[in-house]
């Protein structure tokens, strides 16, 4: 009962210290809004208007027909339209167009004699992710366009032999937008979490609160409690207001149902907080604090599977990112979004987390207790 | 003694301090030489957008022959890594479960089509979540579908000829290995923490400890301050940046083609871009904390974000564009590139040079107008 | 660079400083802006030191700051040297030495990097260094640290090696802000020593802001500063020739202590100011006539009161403006338990205390005890181990070896509960800035269990006792300086404790709010509480029933005030003050060995 009465004590203060110090506040409220919407925003793989030139020598209806198509996709924009093949080299070096499109003179009439027609595509590989899209794109487009030629029964007995059907589940328009979105508060409720708790306690003891804590009749783990509590609240109500700018603001679907997106928030939060309060132990000044959780965060982040597959990560890396807990928040939450999930399927997201909490939140309270000197 | 030996002695006296300072300090070297090797190990070997041996699942509704060869052709290709399904209920069940990412479907009579109708359709079913991936899946797919076709032509087999294909030539990156351009990225990246973060925390960190007002009240002149800051820092700077040249080519072989004369003229214009933000930031606002919040704000996640170092910036909103030009690490992000993979085009490079100068003047006068010798900001 | 020589050198009857009605206001947002300064006026002269003394906000720091050009008048006009310290900042900024309140030294650099840096920065030839060094490093003491980086030298040392870096290139005037906080009695005395050595040698103009009283006397001319407006200037002589006659001492009869005594006259109708000195009560009172004193004395109280020479303090508490005192009568009387004064029960207790960090041993072998309601003083300088014998008290560190005992548990181990019997008021501020004085009592009136209506009742008490009602809103962090450490100790007071820990609880705080602060303390102790203080101001030990003095970890004497005195007495000096007896200790002329802990806690004669 007392001990109860304690923590709330030190909860009801720490909340009045996040809420009336501008500094955690702006942690805590200003960043993360404006990181969710820039990052939103900008944090996309899908082109648009990718910049192109064309060089046509076939100059024919059929050749004028396939770059209409490009004109009138949104991902493409022609900047440019070639006389001279000599022209080629300059437009990509000085990145005036990602690509070029050059359909040759004999187009027309390879299409009509029966040999394939072929268009040359240069793409700028100086980013290569990019350039693969809009070859995808390109071949999408080129594709649509035989299709087209054989349904119009202009060349009997010949079409697009194999036809590729493709189907894409969850995403249906292959948006990476939902992609990101969907697991950036995750990572965004994680930054503040992490800076909260891994200050909490380096600020008191910079500001030499912490030996009145330590005097005062409370236990290590009620200290640990009712400072760890208030930074989950706050991360856990900053990633419901991400997750619902998500659904509201970007149109990513919500599929899933809210109680399992609550569970694996929670678990996630807790494993967290566990981490942040290991760093606080740690540390003796708020540099050091701030330090640790950047050391801590910037790897955990570009190993979890946020901007980049851990399918893509050698074999030893992808194994090492089992014991990173982003990498089971980013999974879970883009499971509750677009796959649907409920609290049964995000079980091999959980149970990790829970482990995971179950390390770190005794390791930081015994770490605490033999720091404290 | 006259002026210019007072300033030369003055400056050699901050210097000194500086440098022993750095030597003396483990986290001035931490974040400058620790950390971007951190990253570039991590980015290096960590961060791929190359998808290979992506686990699929190949559901045959035919036996003919045409269809036993191409689900050979998927299980042969390095793009994947296919699995056998014996109905398309269990496909969809491994995909449904996640260890499988697409379904390759060859439906009855697949065979018979191809030799009748001389067409056939193959059903590729990809799981949509990381929608670039899924998009990278679909190519390859296709990839694989075109070789076989022009396999069967040359052999004389009925196969439709496609009516136009695509010859498709990526310049400066021809396997289009991301590494490629993730790492000269990131080097701007590395390059933003030491010019940025590193500069505002040592900054600030003199106002805190009171040495600031110290050598405030010494014929110091503003000058000298900015150039006993700028010069340490930037040497600093340069060397991450050298040493994570170095180790991109020798560790992860990332071509150089342009000339190390235009590297180290160009990274030095974004270096002192980078500082002056830095100085600026730490001569406003001159506690660590706060200094270090907004370089993380201001320096790092644009760095990361609004540079082209990931995403495209070419696709995002028109405002999140304009927000960008803002950001020096945009410029230096293409001029990495172009230096990296394209070599010396000067057509790029002069455009953003000039950018990363202007910048450059802006921010460190920016800074200048802000250090005084007053202690009221 | 500006030709030197078109600057006219000034005339040795000049003033080196000359400050005419200096304002200076620190505009804020939303509020009313802070005036630091309303208007000071005074000079300092070349060959002599002249002190700023004054209370926290006083203005000292912002006038030190104006003369060297880091701050701009609002209004008026600093000029230092002839030259106009807006106009002309470079140029005084070349020729003064500067030393802030933190010494301005780079902690990750050696002593001789730190003194060459400045060397660089103020021009100092080449050719003439080694001989400069020498000469300065001679003066500090320092020669055989030149290879030691500034961030290991002890808090004397660093404020020596402040002031040599300040006399890199001989200035013509030096400025010192606060050089003395927080330093060691045998360090102050070391750096006054050079403060005259280059005002006699080099014939330089010093001015120095200084909290403590006692170093006013030390200057040739004193500016007195209270609140940004200047009370009062002069020799230290004029001063006290102000109170002559209005000083007394009074001679606390035997078996009565003097904080007593003290306390039945501090707060009286026309008593400006009482303390104890060298186990006397020292009185100043507003007229020249010692009835107030007699009057508040009756019956078992009855005393001697006799003449004393005035001193500069006194002066100091004449002249500060009385509605700026404190209300000193209140916790006189409610001293309602003095029946449970000397019963002798033992509350603390320690044996063979030892803390080894290490190779390091912080403390060695410390052994006391500490009885009921009694004051206990652990006196040192910084760096002698009594911080960390506090902190092993309070078990907020293990010991290595030894026994220690507070209420008879060790706090490292007992459970809370015993935690909750004693009150804590850590050393630097340690309230929680950011939220209200009511929101920090009431975390820690919960903290330690109240009751809902319990804590009402003593937040009550608290207001009124620490006079902090009209704060009650106010975040505790912009309080004034006073202000904290009363809510602070509140916070340590509202659970009614049984033992009060205080670390350096006077440190850093004006002369006005220390004498409050003891006074309270008094209190405290006559309702039966027991305190444990550390404090390096040894002035105050006086108040402390007995006292433990520490040096290098080690006990070097024990005792009560009076037989601390007692073994520094010499043929020269028969009246020594607990300051001449620290210092004979530390520097071993004299041994403490024969100090044996007092068995009669009464026996506070001189």
């Amino acid at each position: 009962m007392h001990a109860l009465r304690r923590i709330v004590a030190l909860m009801k203060k720490e909340f009045l210290m996040i809420l009336k110090d501008p500094r955690s506040r702006f942690v805590i409220i200003g960043p993360p809004l404006i990181q969710f919407f820039v990052f939103g925003y900008a944090a996309t793989y899908d082109l648009k208007n990718v910049s192109y030139a064309a060089l046509d020598e076939s100059k024919t209806a059929e050749s004028r027909q396939l770059l209409s198509r490009l004109d009138g996709s949104e991902n493409f924009n022609r900047v440019k339209t070639l006389l001279s093949d000599r022209e080629i080299d300059d437009v990509i070096d000085r990145q005036n167009a990602r690509l070029v499109v050059h359909i040759g003179s004999e187009f027309a009439r390879s299409i009509h004699s029966g040999r394939p027609a072929a268009v040359q595509v240069i793409v700028d590989g100086r980013n290569s992710n990019v350039a693969m899209i809009a070859l995808g794109y390109i071949s999408t487009i080129v594709a649509e366009y035989n299709e087209k030629l054989a349904a119009g029964g202009r060349l009997a007995g010949r079409g697009p032999g194999l036809v590729l059907v493709s189907r894409a589940w969850f995403n249906r328009n292959l948006q990476s937008r939902w992609f990101i979105v969907s697991a950036l508060g995750g990572i965004i409720s994680m930054v503040v979490v992490m800076i909260l708790t891994s200050l909490s306690v380096a600020r008191e003891r910079e500001f030499g609160t912490f030996d009145q804590l330590l005097v005062a009749p409370f236990t290590p783990g009620e200290i640990l409690l009712g400072k760890s509590l208030p930074g989950m609240l706050f991360g856990l109500m900053d990633a419901l207001i991400f997750c619902a700018g998500a659904v509201y603001w970007f149109g990513v679907p919500f599929r899933g149902t809210v109680f399992a997106l609550v569970t694996v928030l929670a678990c996630f939060i807790v494993a967290i907080v566990g981490v942040g309060l290991l760093v606080s132990s740690l540390s003796v000044t708020m540099q050091q604090a701030l330090l640790g959780s950047f050391v801590f965060m910037m790897p955990a982040v570009v190993l979890s599977g946020f901007a980049t597959p851990i399918e893509n990560m050698p074999r030893w890396l992808q194994l090492a990112t089992h014991v990173n807990p982003i990498r089971y928040i980013i999974k879970a939450l883009r499971q509750v979004f677009l796959e649907g999930a409920d609290v049964y399927m995000l079980w091999p997201q959980i149970w990790p987390l829970i482990i995971m909490a179950a390390v770190m939140l005794p390791a930081a309270g015994w770490l605490f207790r033999h720091r404290t000197q | 003694m006259n002026g210019s030996a007072y300033f030369r002695m003055r400056l050699r006296g901050i210097l000194r301090k500086e440098v022993l300072q750095i030597l003396r300090d483990p986290s001035s070297i931490l974040l400058a030489i620790v950390m971007p090797m951190v990253m570039l190990f991590l980015f290096g070997y960590g961060v791929s957008l190359d998808a290979e041996n992506v686990p699929i699942a190949v559901v045959t509704g035919d036996r003919g022959p045409a269809a036993r060869e191409l689900a050979a052709r998927f299980s042969l290709s390095r793009y994947f890594k296919s699995h056998t399904a014996t109905s398309m209920a269990a496909a969809e069940k491994t995909m449904t479960e996640g260890t499988v990412e697409g379904i390759v479907h060859l439906q009855q009579g697949f065979s018979s089509d191809l030799a009748t109708r001389h067409q056939a359709k193959v059903q590729v079913i990809v799981n949509g979540i990381d929608a670039n991936r899924a998009r990278l899946v679909l190519g390859y797919a296709g990839g694989v579908l075109e070789k076989w076709g022009a396999v069967r032509r040359a052999r004389g087999e009925p196969a439709a000829v496609p009516a136009v294909v695509i010859r498709p030539r990526i310049w400066f990156n021809a396997a289009a290995d991301s590494r490629n351009f993730l790492v000269p990225g990131l080097i701007t990246l590395i390059m933003t923490l030491t010019g940025v973060l590193l500069t505002a925390l040592v900054v600030a960190r003199e106002w805190e400890r009171g040495t600031m007002e110290a050598i405030l009240v010494t014929p110091i002149r503003r000058l000298d301050l900015l150039l006993g800051k700028v010069l340490p820092y930037y040497v600093l700077g340069m060397m991450g940046m050298v040493l994570s040249v170095v180790v991109g080519m020798l560790l992860f072989g990332v071509p150089f083609r342009g000339s190390f004369a235009a590297l180290f003229f160009l990274s030095s214009l974004f270096m002192l871009a980078s500082m002056g933000l830095g100085l600026f930031v730490s001569a406003a606002i001159r506690a660590q904390f706060a200094a270090a919040q907004i370089s993380i704000l201001a320096g790092f996640l644009p760095a990361l974000f609004l540079s082209g170092l990931l995403f495209d910036l070419g696709s995002t909103p028109r405002f999140i564009q304009i927000l960008s030009y803002v950001v020096p690490a945009r410029y230096f992000v293409a001029i990495s590139h172009t230096l990296f993979m394209a070599g010396d085009v000067w057509s790029v490079l002069l455009p953003n040079a000039l950018a990363l100068a202007f910048m450059a003047v802006l921010f460190i006068a920016l800074a200048y107008r802000k250090i005084t010798k007053r202690l009221e900001g | 660079m500006t030709d030197r020589s078109s600057i006219p050198a000034p005339a040795d009857p000049e003033p080196v400083l000359a400050v005419r009605d200096l304002k200076k206001e620190f505009p804020l947002k939303k509020r009313p802006a802070v005036k630091a300064l309303r208007g000071v006026s005074f000079d300092a002269r070349a060959g002599q030191v002249t002190g700023l003394v004054g209370a926290d906000g006083a203005g000292k720091t912002t006038l030190i700051r104006t003369a060297a050009g880091l701050l701009a008048p609002t209004a008026g006009t600093v000029t230092v040297l002839g030259l106009d310290s807006a106009a002309d900042s470079i140029e005084i900024q070349s020729r003064v030495g500067y030393m802030p309140q933190k010494f301005g030294l780079y902690q990750d650099l050696t002593v001789e990097e730190n003194m060459a840096l400045y060397a660089d920065l103020r021009g100092v030839p080449v050719a003439e260094r080694k001989a400069r060094y020498r000469i300065l490093l001679q003066m500090t003491d320092l020669s055989a640290f030149t290879k030691r980086r500034a961030g290991a030298l002890s808090g004397g040392m660093k404020q020596k090696l402040g002031l040599a870096c300040a006399l890199i290139k001989s200035p013509k005037m030096l400025l010192l802000d606060e050089p003395t906080v927080g330093v060691d009695p045998v360090s102050r005395r070391e750096l006054w020593k050079i403060v005259y050595e280059m005002v006699e040698k080099e014939g330089i103009g010093v001015l120095l802001s200084t909290a403590y009283l006692d170093e006013a006397e030390r200057c040739q001319h004193v500016v007195v500063l209270h609140e940004g407006a200047m009370l009062a200037e002069g020799a230290p002589a004029t001063f006290r020739e102000q109170v002559a006659g209005r000083t007394f001492l009074v001679d606390p009869p035997s078996g009565v202590k003097p904080r007593e005594i003290q306390m039945r006259i501090a707060g009286q109708e026309r008593i400006l100011d009482a303390t104890i000195r060298s186990g006397r009560v020292r009185v100043v009172t507003a007229e020249a006539d010692k009835s107030p004193i007699i009057d508040s004395l009756s019956g078992p109280w009855h005393a001697e009161v006799e003449n004393a020479p005035p001193t500069f303090e006194d002066a100091f508490m004449a002249t500060i403006p009385q509605a700026h005192r404190i209300d000193l009568s209140k916790p006189a009387q409610t001293s309602t338990s003095a029946e449970k004064h000397g019963t002798g029960e033992v509350v603390v207790q320690t044996r063979d205390l030892t803390k080894r960090f290490g190779d390091f041993t912080a403390v060695k072998g410390i052994t006391f005890e500490v009885r009921r309601a009694e004051i206990f003083g652990l006196l040192g300088p910084n760096g002698a181990g009594k911080s960390t014998t506090f902190r092993m008290l309070c078990g907020l560190l293990p010991n290595t070896a030894g026994e220690i005992s507070v209420a008879g548990q060790n706090l490292r181990r007992s459970r809370s509960r015993a935690r909750s019997r004693l009150g804590y008021m850590a050393q630097q501020f340690s309230m929680y800035g950011q939220i209200s004085v009511e929101e920090n009592l009431r975390f820690y009136g919960r903290a330690y269990g109240l009751s809902r209506k319990r804590l009402q009742k003593r937040l009550q008490w608290a207001y009124e006792e620490f006079g902090l009602d009209r704060w009650r809103d106010k975040a505790a962090g912009q309080l004034p300086g006073g202000y904290k450490q009363r809510l602070a100790m509140a916070a340590a007071l509202l659970h009614e404790p049984e033992i009060l820990f205080l670390d350096e609880p006077t440190s850093g705080v004006d002369p006005l709010a220390r004498r409050e602060f003891w006074l309270r303390i008094n209190g405290f102790a006559q309702q039966g509480v027991t305190v444990v203080v550390t404090t390096h101001f040894m002035e105050e030990s006086e108040y402390c029933d007995r006292m433990l003095i520490m040096s290098m970890g080690k006990t070097l004497a024990m005792g009560t005030p009076a037989e601390i005195r007692t073994l520094a007495r010499t043929e020269k000096n028969p009246a020594p003050t607990i300051d001449d007896a620290f210092v004979a200790l530390a520097e071993g002329t004299i041994s403490g060995n024969d100090a044996t802990p007092a068995a009669d806690l009464q026996g506070d004669d001189p």
